[in-house]
């Protein structure tokens, strides 16, 4: 009846799980029953959950990463200790639980922290930027987003119910088999996974779209700002790279679940096939992550040196470049496979060469400040913070990119310090400074800056005191993973490292102090501008937050910076430029459950999947194809908001925008 | 000096003006293509993924064809003559797929109907040949767990297959469709990604033919 799934799921035996499921459970029922006695569900479910607004799905994107920041932030903390405290000794964490740790922190950092916090600021910036009413698919945008939070739901489940993959952040097969991983770990990871996968890949097709076919009259390829190209770019990669996701873990789910042999040690199959394959995605994708990040970087320099970006065009190039030379590296990930001098000098010297258009963007940013007055908020100093660290990454990456150096450093604790070098220091610090830099757009009143800047000093610091310790310890020859050693000359740098992270988390925490301070005091914090930093592109002419259809009237482009050179005309004249419009009602796309119905039948369906509950497999998957035509068979897919409204609140912007005018002396 | 001022109609945040929508095609800066160009164009996207996803597909099945482990190779397994009327009948399907298409553009229900109807029943026959020809083998004993080059086989193989299933689904889908709602729009927007979406699977099955069961009958002694 119920397939493999019985009592002996839930691990009574492993306290630390247990405590840790039953927290993450209790947490979340405890929001649940607040909401629901404060009646906050209704609103909850006619404004968010059945949004298709790109904004609130932005900002959900963004809320669900931040809550599973904290998820994989715990478990970085119980490594961290684990390896402080297991010097000649076992530690706390018994080493199954301790493969499901590094494992688990790996898996929620990238696929559910740095992806959705990267897609959710693409979503809520990108269409404003472009001048567009919204995402050229709203309804497939919000599925796209519960599809996601299903897999991060999935991994959350397997806390309390079962266990997780103990084979690292990619299930490298043959110790993911059958044969070696009888457990559930790896199907949790595998339907996780596929299924927030094709979520990804539905944002990608979107934005693709949205970018490419929906921009305001004007908005050349060449006049879009540095961020939507970024965002172009990495939605081509995702495009490009997450169907060969989907195929390689199909084929090791087929593995393990009908007897095939793709990857077993039996009956001719190639477990090499699998690094290949998962790595001609996975390089590409730290580059989906990363270049969104440049892109961020890019507007907020700009915005805070007070000048256009230095170079633009060679920022296009470098970042198009990037684009195409992510897909000829992959082989570095693995250069010990054997693959003979020239097969490694070829993938060494492609690795390398990535390192001229990275260090392009780097100049032109310092280009962009050199001469600038610059003005030092939290979203800048994330920026130069990112400037120095990434540049170390970057050089440690050109090292690894040597074969002769990488066979040494391969799977060391050197590796570990570099990557995450480049994305604590490249993605995340990026999505942290889209996160400071458009929080007043999304939400009309600032973030607290004196603990935004304390919650940077505190970030940047620990990651130094954290990660510099691990490329000592991988030169001495300490490989990653380790649940225990005995090498007395490695524990002082643990120590270390271990203080590093409790740096972080002082940062961390005063994050969510920035937060809730914010959110208290908002109203002494209000934007009413609707332009906090002076800012360049078309999102700062609206209002914040901007209206469900962002602008009354579709702009019309003429230059790189298009809201920069308007408000310097009005500045010339002391008065806006242009008469009113004439206002005409607005379509908008109707409110659709269709995402969050699907995403229910998808947690059914996955999570029958894992534990090999056939009926209910097919329950689900039925329950899924009748949501589809349910969408399909409605008649009225928008609604529309007349000329007077549209009116009210356009001509509410251009007031405040005529009395900023005023309070400034025309240059 | 002051700069000149530029034409009023090009100010963007303080008085935007409106284009007349539909115009565009969306490069360029023409403004926002219709909303017919946003949703193939979109579809194309997806079609250029599942493509790549073959090709994943495609590649396994490369590294793996020699590793049949002992057991049956590609030349003592596949006949061309059950392959041939399958491909007849996929593209007979995408002939009258774009029958339905012309019956479309002239709101003709019956011949809609019709054509649909004849496109699914020779999906439905490729589907039926190719379930034959898969337990057949599985009856000689070389189902997908034989060998690596039969599971790469069998998952490429399968996985059009599985398209196509899930096509005729999506077929039945649009029949009722037009049936129940007419001519609508939207209702046309979806049956271009749906005739899209056909003719790629003939694409795909096209380099299947091809490089599985064309090459796949070659004699050993002819491959590389």
């Amino acid at each position: 009846m119920f397939g493999k799934l019985s009592w002996q799921a839930i691990p009574f035996d492993q306290p630390i799980a247990l405590a840790a499921g039953a927290f993450v459970g209790l947490g979340l029922t405890a929001v649940l029953i607040w909401v629901a006695a404060k009646g906050f569900i209704p609103y909850l479910w006619r404004e968010w959950v059945t949004s298709v607004d790109h904004k609130r799905i932005g900002i959900m994107y963004c809320l669900l990463a931040a809550v599973m920041l904290l998820r994989g932030f715990s478990d970085a903390l119980m490594m961290r200790s684990q390896q402080a405290l297991a010097f000649h000794a076992a530690g706390y964490l018994p080493p199954e639980h301790y493969d499901q740790i590094f494992s688990a922190h790996g898996t929620i950092m990238i696929f559910f922290v740095a992806m959705p916090f990267v897609i959710g600021l693409m979503n809520f910036a990108v269409p404003l930027q472009l001048g567009a009413r919204d995402v050229a698919f709203p309804t497939l945008n919000s599925v796209s987003f519960w599809l996601n939070a299903v897999g991060a739901l999935l991994v959350n489940i397997a806390l309390v119910v079962g266990e997780f993959a103990r084979t690292g952040w990619l299930p490298y097969p043959p110790l993911s088999e059958l044969t070696y991983s009888p457990g559930v770990g790896v199907d949790y990871y595998l339907w996780a996974i596929q299924i927030s996968g094709i979520g990804t890949l539905m944002t990608g097709i979107n934005m693709v779209t949205t970018i490419l076919k929906i921009r305001a009259p004007g908005m050349s390829y060449m006049r879009m700002p540095i961020f939507c190209w970024t965002a172009l770019a990495s939605s081509l990669l995702i495009v490009a790279a997450f169907p060969i996701l989907t195929a390689t873990l199909a084929m090791l789910l087929l593995d393990r679940y009908v007897g095939f042999h793709f990857f077993t040690n039996e009956a001719g199959g190639n477990a090499m096939m699998f690094m290949n394959l998962i790595w001609a995605w996975g390089h590409p994708e730290v580059y989906i992550l990363v270049l969104p990040a440049f892109g961020i970087f890019s507007e907020v320099v700009s915005t805070f040196s007070g000048k256009p970006l230095f170079g633009r065009r060679s920022m296009i190039v470098a970042t198009m470049a990037i684009f195409i030379l992510s897909f000829t590296v992959w082989l570095h990930h693995f250069f010990t496979m054997g693959g003979g001098g020239d097969v490694n000098g070829f993938f060494g010297i492609a690795s390398m060469v990535i390192a001229v258009p990275t260090g392009v963007k780097v100049y032109n940013w310092l280009f962009t400040m050199y001469g600038g007055r610059v003005r030092f908020g939290s979203a800048m100093l994330w920026a130069i913070g990112f400037m120095v660290t990434f540049v170390i990454g970057g050089m440690t990456g050109v090292l690894l990119a040597s074969p002769a150096a990488d066979f040494l450093l391969h799977n060391s604790l050197f590796l570990v310090a570099h990557f995450h070098n480049v994305i604590i220091g490249g993605v995340l610090f990026g999505a942290f400074a889209g996160y400071t830099f458009w929080f007043p757009k999304a939400f009309g009143f600032m973030l607290d800056e004196r603990l935004g800047k304390a919650a940077f000093w505190c970030w940047l610091v620990g990651f130094y005191v954290a990660f510099m310790p691990l490329y000592v310890l991988g030169l001495e020859g300490m490989t990653r993973r380790m649940q225990h050693y005995d090498r007395p000359e490695w524990h002082p740098w643990l120590l270390v490292a271990g203080m590093g992270t409790l740096i972080i988390l002082c940062g961390l925490g005063l994050q969510v102090a920035q937060l809730w301070v914010s959110i208290r005091g908002r109203a002494q914090r209000r934007d009413l501008t609707g332009d906090p930093w002076d800012g360049r592109s078309l999102e700062w002419s609206t209002t914040s937050p901007p209206p469900t259809f962002n602008f009354a009237v579709l702009p019309s482009v003429t230059s790189d910076e298009p809201y920069w050179s308007t408000k310097q005309q009005a500045r010339g004249r002391g008065q806006l430029v242009t008469p009113e419009p004439e206002y005409v009602s607005i379509e908008t796309p109707r409110n659709s459950a269709t995402g969050f119905v699907t995403a229910f039948f998808a947690v059914v369906t996955g999570f029958s999947l894992i534990w090999h509950i056939w009926w209910l497999v097919i329950l689900g998957l039925v329950g899924a194809y009748v949501t589809f035509v349910a969408f399909a068979w409605r008649d009225v897919d928008e609604t529309e908001i007349p000329a007077a409204e549209a009116a009210r609140i356009d001509r509410a912007n251009r007031a405040v925008r005529a009395e900023a005018l005023r309070e400034e002396p025309a240059q | 000096m002051s700069t000149p001022a530029l034409p009023l109609a090009h100010d963007p945040a303080f008085g935007p003006v409106g284009i007349a929508p539909g115009q565009a095609s969306g490069h360029g800066a023409g403004g926002p293509a219709p909303k017919r160009i946003v949703v193939g164009y979109g579809f194309w996207i997806f079609l250029l993924s599942d493509v790549i996803m073959f090709s994943a597909f495609f590649a396994a099945y490369a590294v793996l064809f020699k590793n049949t482990a002992g057991g049956p190779s590609a030349n003592e397994l596949f006949g061309l003559r059950n392959t041939g009327t399958e491909t007849a009948c996929l593209l007979a399907s995408s002939f009258t797929c774009g029958m339905a298409s012309l019956a479309v553009g002239v709101r003709s229900q019956k011949w809609t109907q019709l054509a649909l109807l004849v496109t699914g029943l020779l999906g439905l026959a490729f589907i039926v040949l190719e379930l034959r020809e898969f337990t057949g083998f599985v009856a000689r004993g070389a189902g997908p767990s034989r060998s690596a080059f039969l599971s790469s086989f069998f998952t490429l193989v399968g996985c059009h297959g599985a398209h196509v299933s899930a096509g005729l689904l999506w077929l039945g889908t649009m029949m009722a469709q037009f049936y129940a709602k007419g001519f609508r729009q939207d209702i046309r927007h979806r049956f271009l990604c749906f005739s899209l979406f056909w003719h790629a699977l003939d694409i795909i099955w096209v380099a299947i033919f091809n490089l599985v069961y064309l090459v796949g009958a070659l004699p050993p002694e002819l491959l590389p």
